[in-house]
């Protein structure tokens, strides 16, 4: 045997040499991130630094809001949105829109308070049948939009309207359907043991810790493109002081009255994570996630790559409309009730403001399940500082009406600037 | 020619409702040959590539594959007896990088998760084996490619799936000078690799540079098929204008008027 034969992967190495040491140092991945802003790739910056003026400005004008049990508060309100608002990142990636979201979160929440209340089921019965009303909500739309090929506005116009039909038929003009099963309750008004807190934090920061450091592990072994360690471990540094941070401040007492102590993690926030990890996994691990990101990317392009386009889509609005019964049930939760008027006012404008504030795209093709996270802290923050600062009403409605404005204006400028500097 | 076509088509007809699009098309693809398809628009060339990718089904006709009698009616089924095509319109998604858009529709597994670390050596290892150096990095997004590196991708994703005969639809009709360089040289080192490359472009250039054989089509029929070496620029003009240049091409008579 010779010994000067060059294996493929050596061959392949020294032909893309950029790619081990595209970002050598924190330095220059610093450089590149800066490209990449500059270029419109602003992923979740601009919502992390309006979240951080929110905070800082809203803890100068009132004492109250950086108290521990108005953040306890703030979590458990953007809860819902949250929710809603993830569910909404699956419609909006295929650059469609359901505009029904709201109402069909107050339908499968009506569904679950009335199998409660009517047919005595348990809660697991009722929540079951409250998601699955959602699905099937889900279902029908992405068949009207993917096979009928009506636009995705038009068909969540009017289940925009027939589902508050449905809803007042359901519960009764003017009435509303008490939520009072201890466990629904509980999602919002109970918290976890204090012991049980600091365990999941402890352990959600020590997982995400060693996924990193194993997938970097993994990439430098097999010489594919990776990460700067030191950039993967200021990004688990990062999380630590968020998960650490939130539960020291939520595990600590926040009662004012010192015989009745409140402390702990409410329960919302776990099962909104729980959500964030699933489908951020979802989206980003899995066939399904990456055929929806190129359906929403070009859709031609999937089709000839042999993607089922109209089962992508039908798929998106399930998982959308899914979402939207579990935030509805998570509203019902916190409000102890389900009316008439749940699910309407501004609750969908909230998530998709929520979800764009974030950074996913109105055009399709971009954003991530994290992107509801963050812009919905920024919408329940808005909505809680300014109660706090007790505004009128209408102050709430422009604010968050140029916040969403503002956001769409910076999707639109990035996705121009994108388009200039040629990154997707 | 000696040897077994990879791909060939006898007696091949296409009618769209009153338009005989293809007559009688005989047409061959040989391995480690460049076939160039020329022909003036409207002469049945892009019909031919998608009766061979399966978009159409022949009206009439054979299909043999390796010598053996096929019938392709589906993408599908075209992918899997290793027949690729490249559109013009390169159909890449922009917000995905190389890798993903190389392995589009055909993810590797591993249980429920894709397998990033085998998709990324892949791609690497046959973007390298075509000896293409301009690419940055494989995790690179496709939007931020040139146009002769978004091509580069999109052939590069033909082959990646041990393909033998690969059909490219204008490849060069977008680029600049250097980047058709690129892209040609791409296609030559495909047919040295031993696959049946079939080239369709009005570039004449690009045509007597890197094709081995030039089958012309004039108004859905084969006005000739030579070998580049035997013909002259002008002589392929006239067999694309006029479906006949001196003793080559369609007899007189059975040159539509």
């Amino acid at each position: 045997m010779s010994t000067d034969t060059t294996p493929t992967s050596g061959l392949a190495g020294s032909d893309f040499a950029s790619d081990s040491h595209s970002a050598s140092g924190l330095r220059e991945a610093g450089r590149d991130y800066l490209t990449r802003l500059r270029g419109g790739d602003m992923g979740a910056l601009p919502a992390s630094l309006g979240l951080l003026t929110l905070v800082i400005g809203f803890s100068l004008a009132s004492d109250t809001f950086l108290t521990e049990l108005n953040i306890a508060n703030l979590i458990t309100q953007a809860g819902a949105i949250c929710v809603l608002a993830m569910g909404l990142v699956f419609v909006l990636l295929l650059g469609d829109i359901d505009l029904s979201a709201g109402f069909t979160g107050a339908t499968g929440a009506a569904v679950m308070a009335l199998m409660i209340r009517d047919q005595e089921q348990g809660w697991p019965l009722a929540v079951l049948a409250g998601v699955a009303t959602g699905a099937v909500i889900g279902l029908v739309i992405g068949v009207l939009v993917a096979k009928l090929g009506i636009p995705s506005f038009v068909v969540t116009l009017a289940f925009f309207l027939a589902l508050q039909g449905a809803l007042l038929r359901m519960i009764g003009e003017g009435g509303s359907v008490r939520v009072d099963d201890d466990f629904i309750r509980g999602i919002s008004i109970d918290n976890m043991s204090v012991v049980a807190g600091w365990s999941l934090a402890g352990g959600i920061v020590a997982l995400f810790a060693l996924a990193s450091l194993m997938k970097h592990r993994r990439q430098v072994r097999q010489n594919l493109q990776h990460l700067p360690l030191s950039v993967v471990l200021v990004k688990i540094a990062g999380l630590a002081v968020v998960v650490l941070g939130l539960a020291a401040v939520l595990n600590a007492n926040r009662s004012k009255n010192p015989n009745f102590p409140i402390e702990g993690i409410p329960w919302v926030l776990p099962l909104v994570a729980s959500l964030l990890i699933f489908w951020t996994y979802v989206l980003t691990r899995t066939t399904f996630g990456r055929h929806l990101y190129a359906v929403g990317g070009n859709r031609e392009a999937a089709r000839r790559a042999g993607i089922n386009v109209d089962r992508i889509r039908v798929q998106a609005f399930m998982i959308g409309s899914s979402m939207a019964a579990m935030s509805g049930i998570i509203a019902a939760s916190n409000a102890g009730k389900v009316s008439a008027s749940s699910g309407g006012s501004n609750t969908l404008l909230y998530a998709v403001g929520a979800a764009v504030i974030g950074g996913t795209s109105l055009f399709g093709g971009r954003g991530k399940a994290r992107d509801a996270v963050i812009g919905g802290l920024v919408i329940a923050t808005i909505a809680n500082g300014l109660g706090l600062l007790e505004q009128p009403s209408y102050i709430n409605f422009v604010v968050t009406g140029s916040v969403l404005l503002l956001a769409a204006a910076v999707d639109a400028v990035s996705r121009r600037r994108r388009s200039a500097a040629g990154v997707g | 020619m000696t040897g077994t076509p990879l791909l060939e088509l006898r007696n091949v007809n296409k009618i769209f409702g009153a338009v005989h699009v293809l007559h009688d098309v005989n047409f061959a693809v040989h391995p480690g040959q460049v076939t160039a398809l020329v022909g003036d628009n409207g002469a049945g060339k892009s019909t031919l590539v998608k009766t061979v990718a399966g978009i159409y089904a022949a009206d009439s006709g054979e299909q043999y594959f390796e010598g053996d009698r096929v019938n392709i009616t589906s993408p599908k089924e075209a992918s899997a007896l290793g027949i690729e095509v490249v559109y013009q319109d390169l159909a890449l998604c922009d917000n995905l990088d190389i890798v993903e858009n190389m392995f589009l529709g055909r993810e590797l597994k591993k249980g429920l998760a894709l397998d990033e670390s085998t998709m990324e050596q892949r791609a690497r290892e046959t973007l390298a084996s075509l000896s293409v150096r301009t690419v940055k990095s494989v995790r690179q997004g496709v939007a931020s490619l040139s146009g002769g590196q978004r091509q580069t991708v999109a052939i590069a994703k033909a082959v990646l799936w041990n393909s033998k005969v690969v059909l490219l639809d204008e490849p060069t009709a977008a680029l600049g000078v250097a980047q058709t360089r690129q892209v040609l040289d791409l296609v030559r080192r495909l047919a040295d690799q031993g696959l049946g490359v079939v080239l369709i472009s009005h570039n004449m250039n690009d045509v007597f540079e890197v094709a081995d054989r030039i089958t012309a089509l004039y108004l859905g029929r084969v006005a000739a098929d030579v070998a580049t070496k035997d013909v002259t620029h002008g002589q392929i003009v006239e067999l694309i204008t006029a479906g006949r240049s001196g003793s080559l091409g369609l007899a007189p008579s059975a040159t539509p008027a």
